[in-house]
C-alpha cells in the first residue's frame, strides 16, 4: 500500500513536470513574455506537487503505529505487561500468532482491523487533497506567469539548508539518547560511585522489577558498577598502541617528509595507508587468533604466564592499525614547515639529522602534538580490537601480560543478545558510551584546537 | 676530542637516525605483508570442498512413493533410509556405534544432497549411480591437512576407525575437492562445511545501499550549501564545528544511538540492514561531507564568475557548472566513505546483527548478518572450519575495499581537472 502511494506521488511528480513546461510553453504562444524559462514552471509544479504530499506521507507512516498503538492500549487499561500485550494482538492479526489467545487479545485486533482501516484510508484522503490543493495553487501561479525561478531557487535552498541541519540532528539524536538513559542509570547509582568506584561486575547486577528496587538489591548495585577498571584498562591499552604507533608513526613521517626518495615515497605511503583502511574487525581476528597465542607461547618458552588475551596483544596490534593516522599526518605537517628555516639551519652547518631534530621538530611540535591527541582518542573509540583480544574481566593491573577490558569492550558485551531496555546493566552501557562521546570529544576539539593554531602560524 | 673525530660522530648519528625512519617504515610495510600473506595462507583452502564418492542405490521401494515419480512427489519424499543405507555400505561396521561414525564422515546435510542429486536426475531411479557427497568438517580439515594424525586419539576429533575409512576411501580414490560453491550460496549454519556468506553478502549489500540513498544526496546538499550559499554567521559555524565533531565520535556511538533511538523509541525491526543503512549513513554523512566540501572549494572561482557574468542566477552557476566540475572528487569521497562503512562492525554488534540468520534476506527488512559481523560471529566458534572460513571472507572484504578505493582513485585522477 504504502510503495503504491508512494509510487502515485512520484508519478504525478514526474507528469507534472512535463505538463508545467507545456503549459509555459503556451503562454509563449499566446505572445506573453515568459519571466523564467519554460523548465522552470515545469520545476515548480513538481516541487509543489511533490514537497507537501511527500512530507504529509512520511510524518504519517513514522507516526501511524505509535498512534494506533496508544488508541488501542487506551481500551484496555486493566492490561499489566502492555508491550507484550500488544505484540501479541499483532501477530494474532497478522495470524501467525502461538499461545493462548485470551478475550482481550481478540477483542484488542478487532480494534485494531477497524482503526488501520480508518488509518488507511483518511491516509489516502488526506495525501490526494494535499496533492490537489497544492497542484491547483502552483498551477494558478503559473498560469499568472509568476517568477517561477526565485520561487523554485527559494524552495531548493530550504531543501539545502535542512540537508546541512541533519549534522546537528544526529549531534542532538547522539547527545539525547545518551543523557536519557544515562540520567536513569544516575538515578539509581551514584554517579559518584560509577566514576570512582573499583570493582566493575555488571553481572551481579540482577534486578527482579527495575521499577522497585529493594535496598538489598540497591546495594548490590551500587558495589557493581565502579568504573575505575574500565577507565585504567582502557588507558592502559591505549598507552601500549600510542608506545607502539608514535615512534614508528613519527619516524616514518619523518623518513617520507625528509629522506625518502619521490620513488620510494610513491609506493611506501599507499602501503603504510592501506593500514588506517583494513577493517577492525580484521585487526581483531589477527590479533585473537594469531598475535595472543603467539605471546602464550613465547612466554611459556621463557617461563611467564600470558593470558591468551593479554593486553599486550590487543594494545600491540592497535598500534599497528593507528601508525599510518600519525605517519601522514605528522608527514602533512612537516612537509609545511617553511623550507627556509631548513636552509638556516644548513647554512650554519648541521647536519640533516640536526635540522631536523632541533629545527624542523620543534617548529613542527604542535601539529605533531594534536595528531597524537587525535590518534590517542582512535585508540579509546577503537571497539573491535578490544572485544576480540582483550579480556573481559575486570581487572585492575598493570601488568601487561594479564587481561584486561575496556569501556568498548563492555558497552557491547552488556548490549549483545537480548536485554531487558529497562534493566541498570543496560543503562550502564549508555553511561559508559557518555563517558566515551565526552572523553573523545575533549580530546578532538583540543586536537583540532592545536593543529588549527599551528597552521595560522605558518600560513 | 679533535676536529675530525666530532665529525665522524655527527656523522653516525646522522646515519643512525636516517636508519631509524627506515625502519619504522619497512617495520609497516612488513606488518601489511605479514597480515596479508596469514590471511590468505589460513583462508585460500576454504575455496575449496572435500567430496566422498558413494555408491547411492536409488530404490523407489524405499522412497515410499505412492503416487507416480515427478519432481514434486520426490520432493516430498523422505530419502533419509535410503541415504543411511547407502552411505553404511562404505565401509563394514560392527555395531551401532560405528555406524553412527560412519554418518558423521559427512555433512548433516546427506540426506538432501542424494534427493537433490535424484530430482535433477529424475531418470536415474531404481539405479545404482556414483553421487558426491560433502564431508564433514573434520574429514575436510584432515583431507586439507590442517589436521595433525599423530596426536592421541582421545585428542583428536576423528576416530581410529574413522581414520581407517578415511585411508581406504583415499586408496580406493573416492575422495576428491571440489570448488566450494557452498561458500558464496549458502546462509550461516553451525557446521562449518556448510555455512556460507551468502547471507552477510546480500546484508552487506542491502545496508550498503541504504546508506549510500541515505547519505550521498543528503552530503552533496550540506556541503553545497556550505560551501556556496550559507551565509557567515553562528548558524554555519555551529553546523560546521558539529560536522568535524561527528567524524571523530568513536563508531561504536553511533551504535548507540541506533539503539536508543532507531530500535526503542521509533521502534524499527531489530537486526535488519534498514537499521543498519540507516546508522552506517548518519556515521558515513560527516566523512563524505567533508571531502565534498573540499573538492567544491578546489573548482576555481573563476569559473563561478564567468558564468555569473553571462547572467545565470546563481542556482544555475552552482549546478551547472560547480557541481559537474567537482564530481570527480565528491564521488570518489563518497565511494571511500562507504568503504569505510562496509568494514564497520561495531554499531551493527549493538543493533542487534549479530544473530544467528540461516536464510539469505531477500529485502533490507529481512534479519540479516553482514560481512564483517560474520568475521566477529565465525572467530568465536571453535572449529577449525571456521577458521578458515572467517579468513575467506576476510578475503572477499579487503576485495572489495580494495576495488572500491581502486574506483576512488582511478575517478580522482581520471576526471579530476587540474587548475593552474
Amino acid at each position: 500500500m504504502n510503495s503504491l502511494i508512494a509510487g502515485v506521488i512520484l508519478i504525478l511528480c514526474l507528469s507534472s513536470y512535463f505538463f508545467g513546461r507545456s503549459e509555459a510553453r503556451k503562454l509563449v504562444t499566446q505572445n506573453i513574455k515568459l519571466k523564467a524559462l519554460p523548465a522552470y514552471y515545469g520545476y515548480y509544479l513538481s516541487l509543489w506537487c511533490g514537497l507537501p504530499a511527500l512530507i504529509i506521507f512520511g510524518c504519517w507512516s513514522l507516526f501511524e503505529p505509535a498512534i494506533i498503538k496508544v488508541l488501542i492500549l487506551n481500551n484496555f487499561p486493566q492490561i499489566e505487561s502492555k508491550d507484550l500485550f500488544y505484540e501479541q494482538t499483532l501477530s494474532f492479526f497478522n495470524g501467525n500468532f502461538s499461545g493462548e489467545i485470551t478475550n482481550e487479545i481478540k477483542a484488542a485486533s478487532i480494534k485494531y482491523s477497524s482503526i488501520n482501516i480508518i488509518a488507511q484510508n483518511s491516509k489516502i484522503v488526506i495525501i490526494a487533497a494535499a496533492l490537489i490543493g497544492s497542484l491547483t495553487f502552483a498551477y494558478r501561479k503559473i498560469q499568472k506567469n509568476n517568477k517561477a525561478r526565485d520561487d523554485v531557487e527559494i524552495i531548493l535552498k530550504v531543501l539545502l539548508f535542512t540537508s546541512s541541519l541533519v549534522a546537528i540532528l544526529t549531534t542532538v539524536g547522539i547527545i539525547v539518547s545518551l543523557l536519557f538513559e544515562s540520567l536513569k542509570f544516575f538515578s539509581t547509582i551514584n554517579i559518584f560511585e560509577f566514576i570512582f568506584g573499583t570493582s566493575w561486575s555488571p553481572q551481579r547486577a540482577f534486578v527482579r522489577d527495575a521499577s522497585a528496587i529493594t535496598p538489598e538489591e540497591l546495594l548490590e548495585l551500587q558495589d557493581a558498577f565502579g568504573s575505575v577498571p574500565l577507565f585504567a584498562g582502557t588507558a592502559f591499552i591505549a598507552l601500549i598502541a600510542m608506545c607502539v604507533a608514535v615512534p614508528i608513526g613519527l619516524f616514518s613521517g619523518i623518513y617520507l617528509a625528509e629522506y625518502a626518495s619521490t620513488k620510494v615515497r610513491k609506493y611506501s605511503k599507499p602501503i603504510i595507508e592501506i593500514l588506517a583502511g583494513i577493517p577492525t574487525v580484521v585487526y581483531g581476528f589477527f590479533a585473537a587468533l594469531t598475535v595472543g597465542p603467539f605471546f602464550r607461547t613465547l612466554g611459556e618458552s621463557l617461563g611467564l604466564t600470558v593470558s591468551s588475551e593479554s593486553a599486550l596483544a590487543a594494545g600491540l596490534i592497535m598500534g599497528v592499525m593507528i601508525i599510518p593516522y600519525i605517519s601522514s599526518l605528522s608527514d602533512d605537517v612537516i612537509n609545511s614547515v617553511p623550507q627556509s628555516l631548513r636552509e638556516g639551519s644548513y647554512a650554519i652547518g648541521a647536519t640533516k639529522s640536526e635540522t631536523i631534530k632541533k629545527v624542523v621538530i620543534p617548529a613542527a611540535l604542535p601539529g605533531i602534538i594534536g595528531s597524537i591527541l587525535l590518534a590517542v582518542s582512535r585508540a579509546i573509540g577503537e571497539t573491535m580490537i578490544v572485544v576480540m583480544a582483550a579480556g573481559l574481566a575486570a581487572n585492575l593491573t598493570i601488568n601487561p601480560l594479564e587481561s584486561t577490558t575496556t569501556i568498548t569492550t563492555q558497552i557491547v558485551m552488556i548490549l549483545v543478545g537480548d536485554q531487558e531496555f529497562d534493566s541498570p546493566k543496560t543503562q550502564a552501557a549508555f553511561a559508559l558510551g557518555l563517558t566515551l562521546f565526552i572523553a573523545t570529544l575533549i580530546l578532538n576539539y583540543i586536537a583540532l584546537r592545536v593543529v588549527k593554531k599551528y597552521r595560522e602560524k605558518y600560513d | 676530542m679533535t676536529k675530525e673525530q666530532r665529525l665522524k660522530k655527527r656523522y653516525r648519528a646522522e646515519k643512525r637516525f636516517k636508519m631509524y625512519g627506515l625502519i619504522s617504515v619497512s617495520l609497516a610495510v612488513i606488518f601489511v605483508l605479514i597480515l596479508v600473506q596469514n590471511i590468505f595462507s589460513k583462508g585460500s583452502s576454504a575455496f575449496s570442498r572435500t567430496m566422498i564418492e558413494v555408491e547411492v542405490n536409488y530404490d523407489s521401494s524405499l522412497l515410499e512413493l505412492d503416487s507416480p515419480i515427478n519432481q514434486n512427489s520426490l520432493k516430498d519424499a523422505d530419502f533419509y533410509d535410503l541415504a543411511v543405507e547407502s552411505l553404511l555400505k562404505i565401509y563394514p561396521a560392527k555395531d551401532s556405534k560405528e555406524e553412527r561414525q560412519i554418518l558423521r564422515l559427512f555433512s548433516p546435510d546427506y540426506e538432501f544432497e542424494i534427493k537433490d542429486f535424484l530430482i535433477k536426475n529424475p531418470n536415474k531411479i531404481d539405479q545404482v549411480v556414483p553421487v558426491k557427497i560433502t564431508a564433514s568438517d573434520d574429514i575436510d580439515q584432515l583431507n586439507k591437512g590442517n589436521f595433525p594424525r599423530d596426536l592421541p586419539e582421545d585428542r583428536r576429533r576423528v576416530s581410529n576407525y574413522q581414520l581407517n575409512i578415511y585411508d581406504n576411501l583415499v586408496e580406493k580414490e573416492k575422495i576428491n575437492k571440489k570448488f566450494n560453491n557452498y561458500l558464496f550460496t549458502k546462509g550461516d549454519s553451525r557446521d562449518p562445511e556448510l555455512a556460507g556468506i551468502g547471507g552477510s553478502l546480500m546484508g552487506s549489500f542491502f545496508t550498503i545501499i541504504i546508506c549510500l540513498v541515505l547519505s550521498f544526496p543528503i552530503a552533496i546538499m550540506a556541503s553545497i550549501y556550505l560551501e556556496e550559499f550559507a551565509p557567515k554567521n553562528k548558524i554555519t559555524d555551529f553546523i560546521e564545528i558539529n560536522i568535524n565533531n561527528l567524524a571523530a565520535v568513536p563508531s561504536i556511538v553511533y551504535g548507540l544511538l541506533g539503539l536508543g533511538i532507531l530500535l526503542s523509541v521509533m521502534e524499527f525491526p531489530r537486526s535488519t540492514p534498514l537499521v543498519a543503512g540507516i546508522t552506517l549513513s548518519l556515521m558515513t554523512l560527516p566523512r563524505i561531507i567533508i571531502p565534498c566540501r573540499a573538492s567544491l572549494k578546489a573548482v576555481p572561482p573563476s569559473i563561478r564568475e564567468a558564468a555569473l557574468s553571462v547572467g545565470a542566477s546563481k542556482f544555475q552557476t552552482v549546478f551547472h557548472h560547480v557541481v559537474p566540475l567537482a564530481m570527480p572528487g565528491t564521488l570518489s569521497g563518497t565511494i571511500i566513505g562507504l568503504a569505510q562503512a562496509l568494514g564497520e562492525t561495531a554499531p551493527l554488534i549493538l543493533i542487534g546483527m549479530v544473530a544467528f540468520v540461516v536464510d539469505i534476506p531477500s529485502s533490507p527488512v529481512d534479519p540479516s548478518a553482514s560481512l564483517p559481523v560474520q568475521v566477529y560471529l565465525w572467530s568465536e566458534q571453535a572449529e577449525r572450519g571456521f577458521v578458515e572460513k572467517t579468513s575467506a571472507t576476510i578475503m572477499m572484504l579487503l576485495g572489495f575495499l580494495i576495488v572500491m578505493n581502486f574506483i576512488a582513485v582511478y575517478l580522482r585522477q581520471k576526471f579530476e581537472k587540474k587548475w593552474n
